[in-house]
């Protein structure tokens, strides 16, 4: 059992220590695969009764149609669902979350955005979040859960009618299922520019280190 | 819109879009399942089977029909779909079918008959005026459409399952299954638990008025539970049976259960 004490000299020698642990890319990569699935099945959808006085380009819908939109949107939701719940359950198990998220200070989110708007917020340790990923990182896993639940309540208004009541009524379950998806996309924009001004930061993702 | 127009006067439309299924060069076919972006995505989801696009389709179809069983498992027939004051209906409500209103279907109310067939003690077909004396109920529900949107209305008629038993049903068998005097003949199944709920109706007048034609003239299946296309208009038969029978959009992908 002496391996479990890690001197100061055998730090060193590993080539670089753990951002990522393994369950954190893996779920990572399989959300990604399943939110794009679902909001491109989710334009298609759209299209079909359009809320707003526009609709998504064909070429970036997924499906044909609606049926196979339909399709698509509740094949998927599967992959996301069962993906996110495991997510969120080792996220509070293992205490992720909270060593990784909080605190998030409004103070501490102010400084890390005019640091992050004037380019000189640092990327020392990436095992370290700053204010600014604390803040979308939390935020995008609250839309996460809204838009699953917003979700639910509209493929189940009856059966789920409690759900369904805590947004509101039916349309509006469906406004706040749009919502959500936009936050997702804005969110998806600026994690991948992040992502690929600080390159890092995405091998982290992908082989851990 | 998921509005369909008649191709060809006199042809089947369904077996003549499964005919041309099939003779569509093979990217074609994949393009008309999965669409536009799809090709990239099918590539993310690994292995190559995938992007072949009968394998892609079978493995919706399968995730699709276990839907219809989670949605089963889910169906509980005592909670009731939520009914709303009369100052919530939408006005108009919206006439909604897969073709425009002049090409709806004029029923003559004094010539049609309900035609009763399968697994049923009482074949006999039913007269509107028979139909008019049953005991009737009205609700006040959320009609939802498999395009997303929704709209209250009223409806008046039969309970489904008092017209089962009184036509002396099995109601042990699976489906009731619906046929229309839409074009292209529309026909529906509706699964057996959800035919016994109590909001499940044969509807006959909405907002107080007989039927008008828009909404579905002489008889309209009511069921609040399910979504809107698995709610027949223009009745014209049921069929108490064990056999999937396959429906109009069951058939082109829409999923079976489709329940709220």
């Amino acid at each position: 059992m002496s391996s479990l004490t890690v001197t100061d000299e055998q730090v060193s020698a590993t080539p670089a220590k753990v951002i990522q642990p393994a369950w954190v890319r893996v779920m990572h990569w399989i959300n990604a695969l399943a939110m794009v699935l679902m909001i491109l099945s989710g334009w298609q959808i759209y299209n079909a009764s359009p809320l707003f006085g526009f609709s998504f380009p064909r070429d970036y819908t997924l499906g044909g149609w609606l049926g196979g939109g339909l399709l698509w949107h509740f094949a998927a939701m599967w992959l996301l669902m069962i993906n996110g719940l495991a997510y969120l359950v080792t996220g509070f198990a293992t205490g992720r979350f909270r060593k990784k998220l909080l605190p998030i200070t409004p103070s501490g989110v102010l400084h890390d955005v005019r640091a992050a708007l004037t380019f000189k917020l640092g990327h020392d340790d990436l095992s370290v979040y700053n204010y600014v990923q604390r803040t979308l990182y939390a935020g995008i896993i609250l839309v996460g859960v809204l838009i699953v639940l917003s979700g639910l309540g509209m493929w189940k208004p009856v059966q789920l009618h409690w759900l369904v009541m805590l947004f509101g009524d039916y349309p509006t379950a469906r406004y706040v299922h749009f919502f959500c998806m936009a936050a997702i996309c804005a969110f998806l924009v600026i994690h991948v520019a992040l992502a690929l001004l600080v390159p890092k930061s995405l091998r982290a993702m992908i082989i851990g280190r | 819109m998921a509005k369909r127009s008649f191709l060809i006067p006199g042809v089947d439309k369904r077996l003549l879009i499964k005919d041309s299924i099939k003779t569509m060069p093979d990217v074609t076919r994949r393009r008309f399942i999965a669409g536009g972006a799809s090709l990239g995505a099918l590539t993310l989801l690994a292995g190559c089977d995938v992007i072949d696009s009968s394998s892609a389709e079978e493995m919706l179809k399968s995730v699709s029909k276990f839907n219809d069983a989670v949605q089963a498992f889910i169906f509980n027939p005592d909670v009731l779909a939520p009914t709303f004051p009369e100052s919530a209906i939408t006005k108009p409500f919206p006439f909604n079918a897969y073709y425009d209103l002049d090409d709806a279907p004029e029923v003559d109310g004094k010539d049609w008959k309900l035609e009763v067939r399968g697994l049923v003690d009482n074949k006999k077909s039913w007269t509107l005026d028979e139909l008019y004396k049953l005991p009737q109920v009205t609700q006040i529900t959320r009609h939802i459409c498999v395009e997303g949107w929704s709209a209250i209305g009223s409806w008046t008629g039969t309970p489904l399952r008092d017209f089962l038993k009184l036509i002396g049903a099995d109601t042990r068998a699976k489906y009731v299954w619906f046929q229309c005097a839409d074009k292209d003949g529309y026909n529906s199944p509706l699964d057996m638990r959800t035919a016994l709920h109590p909001q499940t109706q044969m509807t006959f007048k909405y907002a107080g008025e007989i039927l008008p034609r828009a909404y579905g003239f002489p008889m309209k299946i009511r069921v609040p539970t399910k979504l809107g296309f698995k709610n027949p208009k223009y009745v014209v038969s049921m069929e108490v049976t064990n056999d999937y029978k396959g429906g109009y959009w069951e058939d082109q992908g829409y999923n079976s259960f489709s329940g709220s």
